[in-house]
């Protein structure tokens, strides 16, 4: 019954930030929502017995990645873009557009959420130790795509410095 | 518990070859003269040259590697030379390029790695997880390289599209994936297979989620509705990049559509057959249509490229209707045919551009038939094949899609490729008629072409012709490929 | 304790995903579509977390790791784009990158 009524408390405040990030006039203030969208979602994955992934999503989600967002919309003046126009042209196309494939997502998700595997529902003692199994988990079975997510971020990291450098040599 | 055996990082070695050439040419720059920065150019070649030759080494025969993460099979090492193929010519056409427009940075070589990395990851993976990465580590480094020459408002904008669009296309691709992983309990493509082949196990669900996957992977080949951001791109990016992203990143998103969708697409017939059908159509279309009112080179070619996107579509509509082999060949011949043409195309147009690449309008190209006779006559060849000329490799590229096609009973489908191939020739031999016929002056560079250039556009004229004129052995080399192990 | 239905996450997650993919259709700001987009990744992370707690399993979780490290490299190579993108331009906006026509 708690895990029922947080998780109810988490999803509105998860949807209603969601919404507001969008909706923002100011990209600081849709950056500060969509921190408390993501410590919402945050808490979905401590309900969802997935106390590692909550501690990787806050630090860094919210510690890294929001930190760097809000730090460049610092450098780059908000003030020009706050007052421009909002939303694109074909705002209402592709609004329409969105809410179709939801609906239909919708309509295939109510049909066939059967179709996921609940038969194998596990008890969630197969989740205890959770930081362990993942750490073991990612060192041998996954070991392999552990060590190519290193090239990506050796990439992430000399793109993002080529591009914001001032000047070469 | 898994460990890590000798055989199996053998199979990853041209990877990790690259990666580590990546490496070493960007740790060399500091070592290397500022004006000698063209060594590192050639290290990078090197590296692509010594990644081919590790394949001498892998185990001969095919197999999985790393608990069922990699696939060894002959269509992904049919992918990994295609790809190591595209990335020597755009690093040898790019070397005198970034010295004419004064950036050269180590970085620039060491991204092209790094994309070819990721493109080999994808084509050669059976797993989500590793299909996932390896698009990534292609699509950063692309964005990257897109916006690559800094200081041009034109590249900065192509680099920003590119990274939105592509950012947007892989989060679907995501989206995609953790719904079959809720469906199915696995995220390895042969587990999927086996799963996915028990009766009941399909539902419109699961059909939503191939979709998805299939929305993500269809921006990264731009087809129609997701073609928007191709012509800008294309056009705004520096041209050797073009020339590497319109082929490289375009080869591996085919790859990876083939792999999921003829591995698994079995039961689902109609729904994902004809989401293939229509795409297909629209894509050819909507490419060759927009390109006959193109005035710049670059972006007529991008449009091209859409349509060409188009008819490997047809290819792979094929050889799900029919689950031969010849669908899946047609597709493999096609994609190569189509890599050698782009190439030599836009390495060309990079150098007639000129400093700055000023020049890119079809006017800028009037009276090149005189002024530089031999760079015209290259242009030429590569307008034919792409319009699929007969005696170069454009011509049975088409023919083998068209037959595949035919066999797979999509007579309306490959009426429509025929008329489409009709169209596109006006267009590609617009640009052959204001070099020869037109009077004039012009604009384009008329510095002779230097030689790592030279020697890029001699190999894929010679590919072209040899596709062209010589087609069988190639066409037997894709059959043998076109079946991926799962 | 009984765990929460599966399906209750995943129409969480639709709805966050239908959010962030309105937010990039309809905003001109490229930090505000950045951030769409990081909503869309948070909607397959909610997905691949409850599929991973129903399959008493930590693959899903592993994978969610995955996203979160290409959401990071993804931010650091978009805003690298978007400063030199902006220092030559002075503009956040991405309708308004028009020298290449739509």
């Amino acid at each position: 019954m708690v895990a029922e009524v947080t998780f109810f408390i988490l999803s509105a405040l998860a949807l209603g930030s969601a919404v507001m990030v969008i909706t923002r006039r100011n990209p600081v203030h849709s950056a500060l929502w969509l921190i408390v969208t993501l410590f919402s979602v945050g808490g979905v994955f401590l309900i969802l017995r997935a106390p590692f992934l909550f501690a990787v999503q806050i630090i860094l989600y919210v510690g890294g990645i929001m930190v760097l967002i809000i730090f460049v919309i610092m450098l780059v003046s908000v003030d020009v873009s706050g007052r421009q126009q909002q939303f694109s042209r074909q705002w209402l196309v592709g609004l329409t557009t969105v809410l179709i494939l939801a609906a239909e997502l919708g309509y295939a998700l109510y049909r066939g959420s059967k179709g996921f595997l609940l038969a194998r529902s596990a008890p969630a003692a197969a989740l205890e130790n959770n930081t362990q199994a993942i750490g073991t988990a990612l060192y041998q079975n996954y070991m392999l795509p552990v060590e190519i997510a290193s090239i990506l971020l050796l990439v992430a990291m000399v793109g993002a410095v080529l591009m914001a450098k001032r000047k070469m040599e | 518990m898994t460990t890590v055996s000798i055989p199996d990082v053998m199979r990853i070695l041209p990877e990790l070859i690259l990666a580590g050439f990546a490496i070493l040419v960007m740790l060399f720059e500091p070592f290397v003269p500022a004006g000698r920065k063209r060594v590192l150019g050639w290290i990078a070649l090197l590296g692509v040259l010594v990644a081919g030759m590790a394949f001498t080494w892998a185990p001969p025969n095919a197999g999985m590697a790393f608990s069922g993460s990699i696939a060894a099979d002959g269509f992904s090492y049919f992918f990994i030379f295609l790809f190591l193929t595209i990335a020597a010519l755009a690093l040898l056409g790019s070397i005198n390029y970034l010295e004419r427009d004064n950036i050269h940075h180590a970085e620039y070589y060491a991204l092209i790695l790094f994309s070819t990395v990721g493109m080999c990851f994808m084509a050669a993976s059976a797993e989500l997880i590793m299909i996932f990465l390896g698009l990534e580590i292609s699509s950063l480094s692309t964005y990257v390289l897109a916006g690559f020459r800094r200081h041009d408002p034109r590249s900065n904008e192509s680099a920003m599209k590119y990274f939105l669009l592509g950012s947007f296309a892989t989060a679907f691709f995501l989206y995609g994936i953790a719904f079959v992983y809720g469906l199915t309990g696995t995220t390895n493509l042969v587990d999927l297979a086996a799963d996915l082949a028990q009766p009941g196990k399909w539902s419109t669900l699961t059909r939503a989620a191939l979709i998805l996957m299939f929305v993500g992977l269809a921006f990264k080949v731009s087809t129609v509705p997701f073609q928007i951001w191709t012509p800008d791109v294309y056009q705004g990016a520096p041209a050797p990049v073009t020339a590497f992203l319109s082929t490289g990143p375009k080869a591996a998103a085919f790859a990876v559509l083939v792999r999921i969708f003829l591995g698994l697409a079995g039961p689902s017939g109609p729904a994902a057959f004809w989401v293939i059908w229509i795409s297909a159509a629209l894509t050819m279309t909507v490419g060759n249509f927009a390109a006959l009112l193109q005035k710049n080179v670059k972006r007529m070619l991008a449009y091209s490229a859409i349509a060409h996107a188009g008819y490997v579509l047809v290819g792979l509509a094929a050889a799900m209707a029919s689950g031969s082999t010849e669908g899946a060949s047609a597709v493999l011949f096609y994609l190569a045919a189509y890599a050698f043409m782009n190439v030599g195309a836009f390495l060309l147009i990079a150098h007639l551009a000129g400093p700055g690449e000023g020049r890119t309008e079809i006017s800028d190209f009037t009276g090149l038939g005189r002024a530089a006779p031999g760079a015209a006559a290259c242009l030429t060849v590569f307008m034919l094949s792409l319009s699929g000329i007969p005696s170069t490799a454009g011509f049975f590229a088409k023919f083998y899609v068209f037959r595949a096609s035919v066999h797979a009973g999509l007579i309306g489908l490959t009426i429509i490729a025929v008329l489409n191939s009709v169209v596109s020739v006006y267009y590609y031999l617009n640009l052959v008629v204001t070099m020869y016929m037109r009077e004039g002056e012009p604009q384009a560079a008329r510095t002779p072409m230097p030689l790592p250039l030279y020697s890029a556009i001699a190999a894929s004229l010679f590919a072209i012709f040899y596709l062209g004129l010589y087609p069988n052995h190639f066409l037997l080399l894709s059959t043998l490929s076109s079946k991926p192990l799962p | 304790m009984m765990p929460i239905p599966p399906t209750w996450c995943v129409y969480l997650g639709t709805g966050l995903f239908t959010i962030g993919v309105i937010g990039v259709l309809t905003r001109r700001n490229v930090i505000i579509i950045l951030m769409s987009i990081e909503l869309i990744l948070n909607a397959v992370n909610i997905n691949l977390v409850a599929f991973s707690r129903y399959f008493g399993e930590v693959d899903g979780q592993i994978f969610a790791i995955f996203v979160i490290t290409d959401a990071a490299a993804e931010a650091a190579v978009g805003l690298g784009l978007l400063i030199a993108l902006f220092r030559n331009k002075e503009t956040v906006n991405a309708d308004e990158i028009d020298l290449l026509k739509w």
